[in-house]
């Protein structure tokens, strides 16, 4: 299988992308391409051109800044995954990041890349969702930063526009609180059916603050803000009680995988797995 | 003095002599080769599940760069003598409506070719492929075989009504006699139980996608196939049928083959149109599918409705079986595609003895692509039918399944030759013993002793035990049953030994390996039998100029067959170099002891080799008188009957309730093979067959939507399991049957563990949730049909 | 494009097409057919190298993004004798057809760079990537414990 023709750019910076972008409607931005490399050889995507920018300098990383890590648009599943900063300060990123496709995926794949193709049965965006991060880009009119919850739009459609170029994502130093990705599947390689992300501030088996985050639950990923509602304050059998309330509001779909009423089921049961383990159950 | 012989080869463990080239990227697959001058083919392929073609515009296809010709079955007319073939016409009256390799007026499934695209390059020949027209007036579709047949139900062909194409019924169309009649015992049994199961279609995915490259010399009016095939001879047989190219002027090899599990057991419409573009174009012709592609166009496995009724006394003795399968043949039939379905018809009854029995079968067209054989080919249809079925009967006369089968077993004193309960002749067969011993390894006890801890502590993950006794017939086969069973072609095998005179074996060999480690395997043989070293003996098999005419690779049929008919030429080999060898020693004979490679006349010193007699042979300066010089002999094999592998399998799984996952925590088989040659390549082979059985009940189905496409025709979306969705096995021999029909006692082990493990798994999850009250989860159990089993169970 | 690649320690200066895949550029242009094609999708691994020493699906990459880096195939991954997983391959009976085993071989032999002492669930999941229809991956697994503790 082969794309149908298209030319290819490589970008020395983020301006040359945004140059290029804002002179061709149907020019695309390449990252890892793992996402759209398949589309273009099964000839469902046809873009007329392809920026690279995976060599762009200074876009990749982890660094931290006070209560935030910044991490660098076209930093791979495979570093992130190791991070060190990561690891300690934020881990259900790198909990995450491995847990995205296979090895080979993750030495190729980038989170920019993930974020901007906005597939609601991708990993990373329910995590960001939960940890209400920013999402940094650049255009012709300079730097947005884009709340989480403002970012992901719609089924494959994020907030960026045709000329914006994704640049870093930012996420808050978790000192404090518990977090887990609890991510179901048939096949290790397969994207999640249901995956749930939960951030958990508590004290002595009690609940102060749940944020979690649902992967595959509609077209774009969404927060179980009824059940965080009720987590709050929550003990005991009050927590499981909390976690059934996890599919209200949402609207999952039905395809090869699964049913809705099945992905209803898991998101409730994938939650109290999720907030159970982030207490460190 | 008695001269000891070794048998250094048979039992052991070589390095594998086909390993180097494949761990160093040398091996040449079809793929692989692209000669000068190769016009690259691309296939035009319906989109719709059943649609009239009203026209083609292939004018903008055709003034595309680079692209030589594009076609539509009007410009191949004439470039084919027949129809696609179908060697297994199952009863008298079967309807095989005409299918050619292109479809120029019907598309009767997603995938069905209706033009061909022939370009200087890949990539030109795909871009090109996108700029053909073809006008569609869709028509509705059917998938599901059952609904195909019912009244109302879209029509494939005008002249099947119902879209049946045949009705085989054993008590009419069986050439042996079954035990007797169940009817009249369903009617007034203490015990009956009936039950329902649907086989959804499996797709091959064997690793390696079709290729296929033909090499024209068209002056000579001569053409050299390299096709992924597992059946050289046939397709060239075939294809002589369908493009009228002399069978004498076509060779066909298959290099390195990527995996086959009976889906490279065809002769496929692109075989064909491939043959007939090299003639017409005069220059080599390559196409190669791509994985979407293979999805489509590979004959898919199973599709069928099962029922089956067994009757029973009250304490579980059985007393008859009676079956009906509906199974879906797709839009048309392929080689082999009738005769599938009945190739199990055999196996309803399992390792168990009745006093009645029958199998009816319905073959039904559907609007999707044609089934075939897929490994196990019929015989893990039946297996799984019988063993859940035996599960449920346990569960109704309360005994436990182990039991219940060792009850209902036939005994191990019954044999050899035991004329099971469909009227077939059992060569061996140790049942019982290869129970006891899975038993024994799992601690069958303890298990059930954790199980009934786990289910009253009310745990979310609880433990289910499945069972499956199993037999197959397979070494495919005495040519005289599969005549009897209206199987177009014979079932024998051909072999030709050559000593060379520098002491080195050439052994050509019909059947050929694409996995399977024939070479390895029959090197072990050959070298023991013959007394020389491994590595002095080169198998070469694969293609039709350079071995004898056979009958090539399916249905466990390699050793059994082929390996029968290697051991029987080295014989005739051995027989000749005797000649040689009581010339030269002037003696007679009946003198002359042959072991180790050497002839020893009794109570002597004064020996021969047989190397020495190859050399003799070459010479052919000192033989006897009326000799051929040279040293080789042919063998064509014919076995008397099938041979009768068994065995005990248990599967073990912890079931998670609230998700409906299933996680496998130990795989124990017991197998009876015969006699095992090399014991790492039979782990090896049931490893495989196990493991594509799990994830037939576990994992892989095609799924298809309204329209009638295939919606799981991705390797995302059709679920191939990985490494890390697999367990390790625990895989034991029982070697107290070997096979008393030939004389190494061998039986066959390809197809073993995926006829075996379905039931096994399918019983095991459902045992792991009896208890709740579920007493059946169709196959694959993804998590949700387990879910959804135990949300209605506890409704 | 004029791009150069150093695949298995030799550089080469190759034209290509933008839409031109990795593994074509390998097999076609190249003449390096050890490295396979067997899916569309990115799922089944058979077509794995190394692009600056880690496993990457060659079928998924467009060969001007490799400009200017190393690519290993299974046709350079042994320095002289087999390398240790080639080895256990052929020891263990990890391969039965062979088709999928260049690329499992190079998923193995990466992992093994990352994971020095992997217990059999590390060896699973960092085979995931690869499918295999023959061999049930039992000794697939076999092997790679035995290449990881030769080292």
């Amino acid at each position: 299988m082969i794309p149908a023709e298209f030319d290819y750019r490589v970008a020395g910076s983020v301006e040359e992308a945004i140059g290029l972008l804002s002179g061709n409607e149907d020019a695309k931005l390449i990252a890892g391409g793992h996402s759209l490399i398949p589309l273009m050889k099964t000839r469902l995507a046809r873009p007329s051109m392809l920026i690279d920018v995976a060599r762009v300098p200074g876009l990749t990383g982890v660094a931290r800044d006070g209560g935030t890590l910044r991490i660098g648009a076209m930093t791979r599943w495979h570093d992130l995954e190791r991070d060190p900063v990561l690891r300690e300060h934020c881990p259900i990123v790198a909990e995450a990041a491995g847990q995205v496709g296979d090895p080979q995926v993750r030495h190729a794949g980038t989170i920019g890349g993930s974020v901007a193709h906005c597939d609601p049965a991708s990993d990373i965006p329910a995590v960001l969702l939960a940890l209400d991060a920013v999402i940094v880009a650049q255009g012709p009119g300079g730097t947005r930063r884009i709340a989480a919850s403002e970012c992901f739009e719609g089924f494959f459609q994020s907030a960026l526009a045709h000329d914006e170029v994704l640049t870093a994502v930012e996420v808050p130093v978790l000192d404090g609180a518990g977090c887990a990705y609890v991510k179901f599947n048939q096949r290790a390689i397969d994207w999640a059916i249901v995956a749930v992300a939960a951030v958990v501030r508590h004290s002595g088996g009690t609940i102060s603050e749940a944020r979690i985050a649902l992967t595959n639950m509609g077209t774009t990923p969404v927060r179980a803000r009824a059940a965080e509602a009720a987590m709050a304050g929550a003990s005991g059998d009050a927590i499981a009680a909390a976690a059934a309330l996890a599919d209200q509001g949402t609207d999952p779909p039905e395809d090869t995988f699964a049913g809705a009423e099945y992905r209803r089921n898991l998101a409730r049961v994938l939650t109290l797995r999720a907030v159970e383990r982030a207490m460190g159950a | 003095m008695a001269t000891t012989e070794h048998r250094p080869n048979i039992g052991a463990t070589p390095r594998r002599k086909e390993d180097p080239e494949l761990i160093t990227g040398e091996a040449r697959y079809t793929e692989d080769l692209t000669p000068p001058r190769t016009a690259h083919v691309v296939m035009v392929r319906s989109p719709f599940a059943h649609a009239n073609i009203r026209g083609i515009d292939t004018a903008a296809a055709k003034a595309h760069p680079g692209v030589s010709d594009v076609l539509t079955a009007a410009d191949l007319e004439g470039a084919f003598a027949a129809p696609l073939v179908c060697a297994w016409p199952i009863v008298d009256d079967i309807k095989i409506p005409p299918v050619y390799p292109v479809e120029g007026t019907r598309a009767r499934y997603a995938g069905q070719i209706v033009a061909v695209v022939v370009a200087d390059s890949r990539a030109a020949a795909q871009d090109a492929a996108e700029l053909v027209e073809v006008d569609y007036d869709p028509l509705p579709a059917v998938i599901d075989p059952e609904e195909a047949m019912a009244d109302g139900a879209p029509q494939l062909f005008d002249d099947v009504p119902n879209n049946v194409t045949y009705h085989w019924r054993s008590k009419e169309h069986s050439p042996v006699p079954s035990a007797g009649d169940p009817d009249p015992i369903m009617a007034s049994a203490p015990v009956v139980v009936k039950e329902r199961f649907r086989l959804e279609r499996l797709v091959p995915n064997a690793m390696e996608p079709r290729s296929i490259l033909v090499e024209p010399n068209a002056s000579q009016g001569e053409y050299v196939m390299t096709s992924a095939t597992q059946i050289p001879h046939i397709v060239r047989t075939v294809l002589t049928l369908i493009t009228g190219v002399p069978e004498a002027k076509l060779r066909v090899i298959a290099p390195a083959v990527g995996g086959g599990f009976g889906s490279k057991l065809q002769v496929y419409a692109e075989d064909a149109i491939c043959l007939a573009l090299a003639r017409r174009l005069g220059r080599p012709v390559k196409w190669t599918a791509d994985r979407t592609e293979e999805f489509v166009s590979v004959h898919h496995g199973r599709d069928q409705w099962q029922e089956i009724e067994l009757a029973a006394d009250a304490d579980g003795k059985l007393r008859a079986v009676r079956v009906r399968i509906v199974a879906g043949m797709g839009a048309h039939h392929l080689l082999l595609t009738p005769g599938i379905p009945m190739l199990g018809a055999w196996l309803y009854g399992g390792c168990y003895t009745a006093d009645a029995y029958s199998v009816e079968i319905i073959g039904v067209f559907t609007n999707n692509t044609p089934t075939d054989a897929y490994r196990g080919a019929g015989r893990p249809e039946a297996t799984y039918a019988i063993e859940r079925a035996m599960d449920a009967l346990a569960r109704k006369v309360g005994k436990d399944p182990a039991e219940l089968r060792r009850m209902n077993m036939i005994p191990t004193d019954a044999f050899p030759n035991y004329t099971i309960m469909s009227g077939l002749s059992v060569d061996s067969g140790d049942y019982t013993g290869s129970l006891d011993k899975l038993l024994a390894t799992l601690d069958y006890q303890g298990l059930r002793r954790e199980q009934a801890a786990r289910r009253a502590s009310g745990a979310a993950r609880q433990l289910g035990i499945g069972l499956s006794t199993w037999i197959e017939m397979c070494g495919l086969a005495p040519s005289r049953v599969a005549g009897a069973l209206k199987l177009v072609c014979g079932l024998w095998e051909a072999c030709t030994v050559k000593v060379m005179p520098t002491g080195t074996i050439q052994v050509m060999i019909g059947v050929t390996a694409h996995g399977q480690g024939h070479e390895t395997t029959f090197s072990q043989m050959l070298a023991d039998q013959l007394g020389v070293d491994y590595d002095d003996v080169q198998i070469i098999a694969g293609d039709t100029l350079t071995v004898p005419f056979g009958m090539d690779t399916y249905g466990s049929r390699s050793l059994a067959v082929g390996g029968i008919a290697m051991h029987n030429a080295g014989e005739k080999v051995i027989a000749k170099a005797r000649g040689i060898a009581a010339h030269t020693l002037e003696c007679a004979e009946e003198d002359l002891e042959f072991a180790n490679g050497s002839f020893t006349v009794k109570g002597t010193d004064r020996s021969f080799g047989i190397k020495e007699a190859a050399f003799a042979a070459w010479t052919a300066h000192n033989l006897p008188d009326g000799m051929e010089p040279g040293l080789e002999a042919t063998y064509v094999y014919d076995p008397p009957n099938f041979s009768w592998p068994g065995g005990a399998h248990a599967c073990v799984t912890e079931v998670d309730t609230h998700t409906g996952a299933v996680k496998i925590l130990r795989y124990v088989s017991v197998d009876d093979c015969g006699v095992i040659i090399n014991p790492q390549i039979v782990e090896g082979q049931v490893h495989g067959g196990v493991a594509q059985g799990i994830a037939e009940a576990l994992f892989e189905g095609a799924q298809y939507d309204e329209a009638g496409n295939l919606v799981t025709g991705t390797m995302t979306t059709y679920l191939v399991p990985s490494a890390a969705e697999m367990p390790s096995f625990e895989v034991l021999n029982n070697p107290n049957a070997p096979s008393p029909t030939n004389p190494l006692g061998v039986k066959g082990i390809g197809e073993a563990g995926t006829i075996a493990s379905p039931p096994a798994v399918i019983n095991s999850v459902v045992d792991a949730l009896s208890h709740l009250g579920v007493t059946n989860v169709e196959r694959p159990a993804t998590p949700e049909r387990v879910w959804r089993a135990i949300q209605e169970a506890g409704q | 494009m004029r791009i150069t690649l150093t695949v298995n320690g030799r550089a080469h200066e190759v034209d290509v097409e933008p839409r031109d895949l990795l593994v074509y550029v390998l097999r076609e242009r190249l003449g390096l057919t050890g490295t396979n094609i067997g899916c569309d999708t990115s799922t089944c691994g058979s077509c794995t190298v190394h692009v600056d020493g880690e496993s990457i699906k060659s079928c998924t990459l467009l060969a001007v993004q490799c400009d200017g880096r190393a690519i290993t195939t299974i046709e350079g991954l042994a320095n002289g004798a087999l390398h240790p997983v080639q080895e256990a391959f052929t020891s263990e009976h990890a391969l039965q057809c062979g088709f999928c085993t260049p690329g499992m071989i190079m998923a193995a032999a990466s992992r093994l760079n990352e994971v020095k002492d992997p217990t059999e669930e590390q060896i699973r999941e960092g085979l995931e990537g690869n499918l295999c229809r023959c061999t049930g991956y039992h000794n697939i697994v076999k092997a790679v414990q035995k290449a990881a503790a030769a080292g």
